[in-house]
């Protein structure tokens, strides 16, 4: 009987088909709808059945009892209790008539004999249906009775206990402590113990030794990073922006605040207020502003051609799945084009889920430079005052800007303007254009010059031109004009019509004299692109024209030192228009060069109209407006001493600001004024929108808290709030899963109809009422698992025992997997005393195989870009935690994919494991580990004469366990033997010494060091090093 | 009951692929799989590559796939499309009732003008089967007896990160498996030392600025890790970490990893581990790829003739696309499943006149060489060869059309692939377009009725190869596909 219960028990926890069912199902206990039904329902019939409204075939539901009872379309009922013969469902699991067979043979569904059996059981013990178990609030269960209670160490062992006396089986006794100390350390600070801290617990005698070393670990500070760690995962938290060009970001600030979090054991449900709306928060503090943008860590692109609202969407899409994920284990997404086939999640929730997330002062398309906003400054205290230095530079060249003098001159110079006649503009005898990158021009009939060949990038237009003999020159006019075959019928020959003048640059052609001008004015300047950055002798600053596309502009440079003075004709002369700035192709289409001799050379028209007839106008009778244009308009275009000022003040603004950029930042959350309409996206798209929606839950799950306002933050209150069924659940399985390797639902990104029954459910909800209870104790909660009898035991049993419990689902035995990408590199360096623990900052560059990104990115235009080219870093950076190695979302980190670490391009909170012959190439060559070995085989001789000791030793740091005899046998036989291979090539040994960084120090023996590195190296790739036990 | 032998061998087995794969379940092979655990299960191995792998939907056409992708946008107006009327509207606007007011990139939305351009260059038929190409493929002009045109290829992504991502993952999203994982998931190696799924990079001459690629368009998505791409690379390692460290021998490295053997067994022995047996096997798989992997990529053994015929100049600093081109062949022969080449310059925004005649001259010698050799060696009829990019360009001239130049944008309304051998006609084409080369007047492919073909050819039902992840049973073709019977041989 007991057998039986057990193989049915197994069968549903899907870990084995047993054959001969069959025979034990009559006696076995009435099928439990949510663990036997359910999912055969679910996987099999509610595609087609289910919650769906858009795919519903023949009008039957078969999710709720209703609508089964009653039938479909047909009338029949799907479902008539106690009557397998009156039951539509049953018949037609039964039919032999492809035609009426149920699933369909096309449907690509199958269902078993066994399953058939279950649900005619079923069936005839009335059809029962129950609301699926994870969306009823978890009640605290009592924990069961058990026979072997002297092995029970909590209530959690009951459990677990009791299931296993069900089946038959016994749990294995306690690991030794070694092991348990190694297992403990590894799963709370991510890094193996220390030789001392093996040393001291076996030493201690204290009956609550164990307890105090959990306590121990606790405190650590790489307890906060071991469960950032999985949060990262969780968060998608990457260094790039991920699509397309892939150039950098920065969230480390983010990063430090969840380490920091874990650190000071923040409550959950405290994090995840911040986590989600931090900065809705009342008087919100700069951290708690940080970690709200656990919902910025998500890929943003900048590709050229992107349409930013399709973006937008995919932002907003991300920010549900992951949070619906990582706080309710729903699948969410599945109801972004329609209705959720499985659970009862409309299309429309999905949409009004995602108009929480759809109120941010973010644009579609900002993955190019850097962090994007709405970001957060995070400035240092001696950050503050250099800033402030700066910042005070800035005013005091203002403030000389504003001054009197200036004014003086301004007074002067409007005196002139009021007398001044219109300058006239001769054109030259002859001129000519070629471009130096290859822009070839023709001339058209009105004199200017059309270029006729593709822009390049970059170009300099170089222009030769001799003046009407007798002519002296006392200004260069350059006219930028428009033309239909433009884009944006120019005048640029970018896109929009812009152009980028860097520099005007002059000299005459028969002393090649530099020319130096005196002022430059234009008619018209893109703010902050003003001409006089065309003589400032930057090739990154230019005067540019936007709005102003598809007009004509002008811009007149004056000379110094007027040409030809004295009656002479003036020199032939070359100019250069420069436009090199970075802005690709800003170069004009057409432009016409001319020349003056007039004393005071100014516009066509010197001013626009409006500010003539200001400067016209008596002081006194000028509006505050009018004089505060002609204010600027001097300062800005006409004189010399307030563009000497500007250009300072341009360039401490520059200093300012480019420090002020550098200062570290976080992007983050923040609500714009008034929030975007949200809709039902037809099929998802983002360009079909249609029913408005406003924000709201899911109706199936509790309503959002009464008198509140709908937002963010009131959505993640909603989430930890007790009556929520899901969230303390998902987030208990999440630490178990962290500490088993499976979680008690295995599905843990998954607890919807799809959901894979929980191995132990009355377990699962014990955890989950006691960790709410705990007020959200994340630390009460691990140590809950980590001081029970069941994490305790041994994980090594018997082929017999493994056979009974193959995933060790049962917890018949201690854990044993291994370990997670970054902890297998982390003990390498922490075994090699490499390892540098400083906690937290920006991302590290460690050693990577070259080339590994640049074959993956753009080539040309590289440096207009982050995060193109791979720079490896030196000293400490080499060897930091593998959480910190720069995380490229295009080409993640080579040898922490290899061991199942996700690309953190989307939200994960399970990562596969798997055991590749890669794993094992780059465990033994990749230079990280080579070098770890080398330096492991130093501490090796440092740390002993005795050659089985010093085996010992090595193997202690990495196992936490001494070798057996046997195992040291072999060690030594190698250590012999390659000491044999490299006495015959000792310029072999010194090159294998030669692999990384770290100094190599003074080597007495190099032959016999890259024996013992080869044996550390052995020691390095076992099994049982990369595995917890 | 069970005996612990075959139970054992199972439980292994289930180490192997991942505790969560379903989907195919125990019938499908892991791409990087220990051989000498699988002997121990039997029928699981198809001896030689040859016979029905069990898990096979129905008896396959095609064995393994060459992919020879080309990622940016090639213009199938300037090279496949052939449209004389086209000369007629050179210059002319686009009429409206063609361009329907379909959606365009951001960087010609805001073009007052849209130009048509002819191609601005000559055009002849190749073959019995009289195929147009244009002078640009004068090499492939030569195998089109062998070729399967599909000029009518649509896709809905207009900019290359979705499109690629859409045309390798069946979803314009990062998240999913590329197609070479899905086939490593599903019908797994056919061979013992290499991976089931390689990749290759190259870059063209045409546009050196061309698009970046990302690790997701051979990415395993939710799939587990052993099925990503594999990549080969020209620069150092072929395979990441495959060389042992400076000064260590291969016998001593055999020394080390039979210590590394003797200790983990006896640990298996003592802990009763399974996943240990598995790491011992694959420690002896990582030993024989580091002899196997560079015996692939010597093409020194290649016979002159050989090199000559796809172009291969030095063999030692070549990393360009006619390497890859003969790597591809010489892992199809060693059993490699899908090899996956990324060719980049496609993406001709500006200059196409003079950027395409490169970057076509770089692939048609070694395409047409490809599929020659194939055929000599009697390898086409079971090795499926592809040939396109994600998606075409557009009639329309992207910037200024001058006298002999111009730009196209992105246009993902229809583009031209080719296939050959691998059960699909030869000599054939399929589809037609507009006279603009814009629209598709007969006979649409979607991106995910070509999957459902490849994926047919190879024995695979395409509604059948699912995996089960966030309770969803995933595709490679979402719900939608269906298989393009008329191209079928």
């Amino acid at each position: 009987m007991i057998t039986c219960w057990i193989r049915g028990l197994r069968r549903a926890l899907g870990t084995f088909a047993i054959s001969g069912l069959g025979v034990c199902l009559s006696a076995a206990p009435a099928p439990d709808f949510n663990r036997d039904i359910r999912p055969i329902l679910s996987d099999t019939c509610f595609a087609c059945h289910g919650p769906d409204d858009g795919k519903r075939k023949a009008g039957l539901r078969l999710d709720l009892p209703e609508n089964a009872l009653k039938g479909g379309k047909s009338g029949h009922p799907a479902i008539t209790p106690g009557k397998m013969e009156a039951s539509e469902l049953v018949r037609r699991i039964l039919s032999t008539d492809p035609e009426s067979v149920m699933p369909p043979p096309d449907s690509g569904r199958k269902i078993t004999p066994a399953q058939i059996e279950l649900l005619q059981r079923w069936v005839a013990d009335g059809g029962r249906y129950a609301q699926h178990w994870a969306f009823v609030p978890p009640a605290r269960p009592t924990p069961p009775t058990v026979q072997q209670s002297p092995w029970v160490r909590s209530p959690l062992d009951q459990f677990v206990l009791a299931r296993l006396e069900q089946g038959g089986l016994h749990p294995r006794p306690e690991a030794d402590r070694a092991t348990l100390l190694r297992r403990a350390s590894l799963d709370l600070t991510g890094l193996p113990p220390s030789v001392e801290e093996l040393d001291a617990f076996l030493a201690d005698r204290r009956p609550d030794a164990y307890e105090q070393v959990v306590e121990r670990l606790f405190r650590s500070p790489h307890h906060g990073e071991r469960l950032a760690l999985d949060w990262l995962d969780t968060a998608r938290y990457a260094d790039t922006h991920g699509y397309h060009i892939d150039s950098a970001r920065d969230m480390s600030l983010w990063r430090d605040g969840v380490i920091a979090a874990f650190n000071a054991n923040q409550r959950f449900d405290a994090f995840t207020l911040e986590q989600l709306a931090g900065d809705l928060l009342p008087n919100a503090t700069p951290e708690q502003r940080i970690a709200s943008g656990f919902n910025r860590n998500h890929m943003i692109n900048y590709e050229g051609g992107a349409i930013p609202e399709e973006y937008h969407a995919a932002y907003l899409h991300d920010r549900v799945n992951t949070t619906a994920t990582a706080w309710l284990g729903l699948t969410l997404a599945c109801a972004q084009c329609h209705d959720h086939k499985y659970d009862p999640i409309t299309q429309r929730d999905y949409y009004r889920f995602y108009a929480f997330f759809n109120s941010i002062d973010e644009s579609g398309l900002d993955g190019r430079y850097g962090n994007a906003k709405p970001l957060i400054k995070r400035p240092e205290p001696a950050n503050s005052a250099e800033l402030a230095r700066r910042e005070a530079e800035v005013k005091e060249l203002e403030a000389q800007l504003e001054g009197p003098e200036l004014g003086a001159v301004q007074v002067r110079w409007e005196r002139d303007l009021a007398a001044s006649e219109p300058t006239s503009w001769l054109a030259p005898s002859r001129w000519e254009v070629a471009g130096v990158r290859g822009t070839e021009f023709d001339r058209l009939d009105d004199g200017s010059y059309w270029a006729r060949t593709p822009a390049p990038e970059q170009e300099t237009y170089r222009v030769r031109l001799t003046a009407e003999p007798g002519h002296r020159i006392t200004a260069v006019r350059l006219e930028v004009l428009p033309d239909d075959r433009l884009p944006s019928h120019g005048p640029g020959r970018f896109e929009n019509g812009n152009i980028g003048l860097s520099e005007v640059r002059g000299e005459r052609t028969d002393t090649q004299e530099v020319l130096r001008w005196r002022t430059a004015t234009a008619d018209f300047s893109q703010d902050g692109y003003g001409i006089s950055q065309a003589i400032d002798g930057r090739a990154d600053t230019v005067w540019a024209i936007l709005p102003q596309a598809g007009k004509a502009h002008e811009a007149v440079f004056e000379l110094a030192t007027p040409l030809g003075d004295g009656g002479e004709s003036a020199p032939p002369l070359q100019l250069d228009l420069v436009f090199e700035s970075g802005f690709p192709r800003h170069q004009p289409g057409r432009i016409r060069v001319t020349t003056t001799d007039a004393a005071h050379p100014g516009l066509k028209s010197p001013l626009p109209p409006q500010l003539l007839a200001s400067a016209r106008r008596p002081v006194g009778e000028r509006t505050r407006e009018q004089a505060a244009e002609l204010r600027d308009y001097f300062r800005k275009e006409v004189s010399p001493e307030a563009r000497k000022l500007r250009s300072q003040i341009d360039v401490a603004r520059r200093r300012r600001d480019e420090y002020e950029r550098d200062l570290p930042s976080a992007m983050v959350m923040g609500e714009m004024a008034a929030p975007r309409d949200t809709f039902v996206l037809t099929r998802g798209d983002y360009d079909k929108k249609g029913e408005k929606v406003l924000p709201g839950t899911p109706a199936f799950l509790p309503p959002l808290p009464a008198g509140e306002p709908v937002n963010r933050l009131t959505l993640a209150r909603w989430l930890v709030s007790p009556a929520n069924p899901l969230t303390a659940r998902v987030v208990v399985n999440r630490y178990w899963q962290m500490f088993f390797g499976v979680g008690l639902v295995k599905t843990s990104e998954n607890f919807g109809s799809q959901a894979d029954w929980p191995s132990h459910p009355e377990l699962l909800d014990w955890l989950a009422t006691e960790f709410v209870r705990s007020g959200w104790d994340v630390r009460a909660l691990q140590r809950w698992i980590v001081t029970s009898a069941t994490y305790r035991q041994s994980s090594s049993a018997p082929r017999a025992g493994v056979m009974e419990d193959p995933e060790n689902r049962l917890l018949s035995r201690g854990p044993r997997f291994r370990l997670q990408a970054e902890a297998v590199r982390d003990l390498a360096l922490q075994v090699s005393g490499l390892l540098r623990p400083r906690i937290g900052g920006g991302s590290v560059f460690p050693y990577q195989p070259p080339g590994l990104w640049e074959e993956l990115m753009s080539r040309g235009d590289n440096d207009a870009f982050t995060a193109q080219k791979y720079v490896q870093d030196h000293d400490e950076k080499l060897y930091r935690r593998s959480m910190y190695t720069f995380w490229k979302r295009t080409s993640a980190p080579a040898n922490l994919t290899t061991f199942d670490a996700p690309d953190r391009q989307v939200c994960t909170v399970r990562r596969p494991r798997t055991n590749t012959p890669l794993q094992a190439l780059a465990l033994l060559n990749d230079p990280t580990y080579v070098e770890a070995a080398r330096r492991l085989a130093g501490r090796m001789l440092a740390a002993d004469t005795d050659d089985r000791r010093r085996i010992a030793y090595a193997f202690r740091l990495a196992t936490a366990r001494l070798p057996t005899a046997a195992e040291t046998e072999l060690l030594l036989r190698l250590h012999q033997d390659q000491v044999a291979r490299f006495r015959k090539d000792e310029n072999g040994a010194r090159r294998l010494l030669s692999v990384g960084e770290s100094a190599l120090g003074p080597v007495t023996d190099p032959v016999d060091l890259a024996a013992w590195t080869m044996v550390a190296s052995a020691i390095l790739n076992l099994d049982e090093t990369i595995t917890k036990g | 009951m069970t005996s612990e032998s075959l139970l054992r061998t199972q439980l292994t087995r289930r180490a192997f692929f991942g505790r969560s794969a379903t989907g195919l379940g125990t019938a499908a092979l892991a791409s990087l799989l220990g051989p000498s655990l699988l002997q121990g299960a039997g029928s699981l191995t198809a001896p030689g590559g040859g016979g029905l792998l069990p898990g096979l939907h129905f008896a396959p056409k095609a064995k393994r796939v060459i992919y020879l992708f080309q990622s940016g946008g090639p213009s199938h107006i300037d090279m496949f499309d052939y449209k004389p009327s086209l000369k007629s509207h050179h210059g002319e606007e686009l009429p409206a009732s063609i361009r329907m007011g379909q959606r365009l990139t951001g960087m010609t939305s805001g073009q007052k003008s849209f130009p048509c351009v002819a191609p601005m260059f000559s055009w002849k038929q190749h073959g019995k089967s009289g195929a147009w190409l244009s002078e640009l493929l004068p090499h492939l002009g030569g195998v089109v007896d062998d070729v399967c045109f599909v000029k009518t290829m649509w896709t809905e992504a207009i900019n290359h990160d979705p499109a690629c991502t859409f045309i390798q993952t069946g979803s314009q999203q990062a998240g999913r498996p590329a197609l070479g994982s899905w086939l490593s998931y599903g019908i797994g190696s056919e061979n013992a030392q290499l991976p089931a799924y390689v990749v290759m990079i190259s870059q063209g001459s045409g546009n050196k600025t061309d698009q970046p690629l990302s690790s997701r368009y051979w990415g395993s998505g939710f799939l587990p890790g052993q099925h990503q791409g594999v990549r080969f690379r020209s620069q150092g390692d072929p395979v990441l970490y495959l060389s042992d460290p400076p000064g260590v021998s291969r016998d001593a490295r055999r020394s080390m990893l039979d210590t590394v053997g003797a200790l983990n067994q006896l640990s298996a022995d003592a802990v009763g581990d399974p996943e240990i047996d598995a790491r011992i096997a694959q420690y002896e798989m990582a030993f024989r790829m580091q002899a196997s992997v560079p015996e692939l990529t010597d093409l020194s053994t290649e016979p002159a003739h050989v090199r000559a015929a796809y172009g291969l100049k030095d063999t030692a600093t070549d990393g360009g696309f006619a390497r890859n081109c003969l790597l591809a062949r010489r892992m199809i022969e060693r059993g490699v499943r899908f090899v996956q080449l990324m060719h980049r310059g496609w993406d001709q925004h500006g200059d196409l006149p003079n950027q395409i005649r490169g970057q076509a001259r770089d692939i048609d010698q070694p395409s047409a060489a490809l599929v020659n050799d194939l055929k000599q060696r009697g390898l086409l009829e079971d090795t499926l060869v592809i040939w396109g990019g994600e998606f075409g360009r557009t009639v329309y001239s992207q910037g200024q059309l001058s006298k002999d130049n111009h730009g196209r944008d992105h246009h993902g309304r229809c583009f031209t692939v080719w296939m050959a051998g691998g059960g699909v006609k030869p000599g054939y084409t399929h589809g037609e377009t507009d006279d603009f080369c814009y629209n598709i007047v007969r006979d649409p492919v979607h991106i995910h009725d070509f999957n459902a073909t490849l994926l047919h050819l190879l024995g695979l039902d395409h509604t059948q190869l699912t995996y089960k992840f966030q309770g969803r049973h995933f595709r490679l073709t979402d719900v939608h596909g269906d298989v393009v019977k008329a191209i079928l041989a």
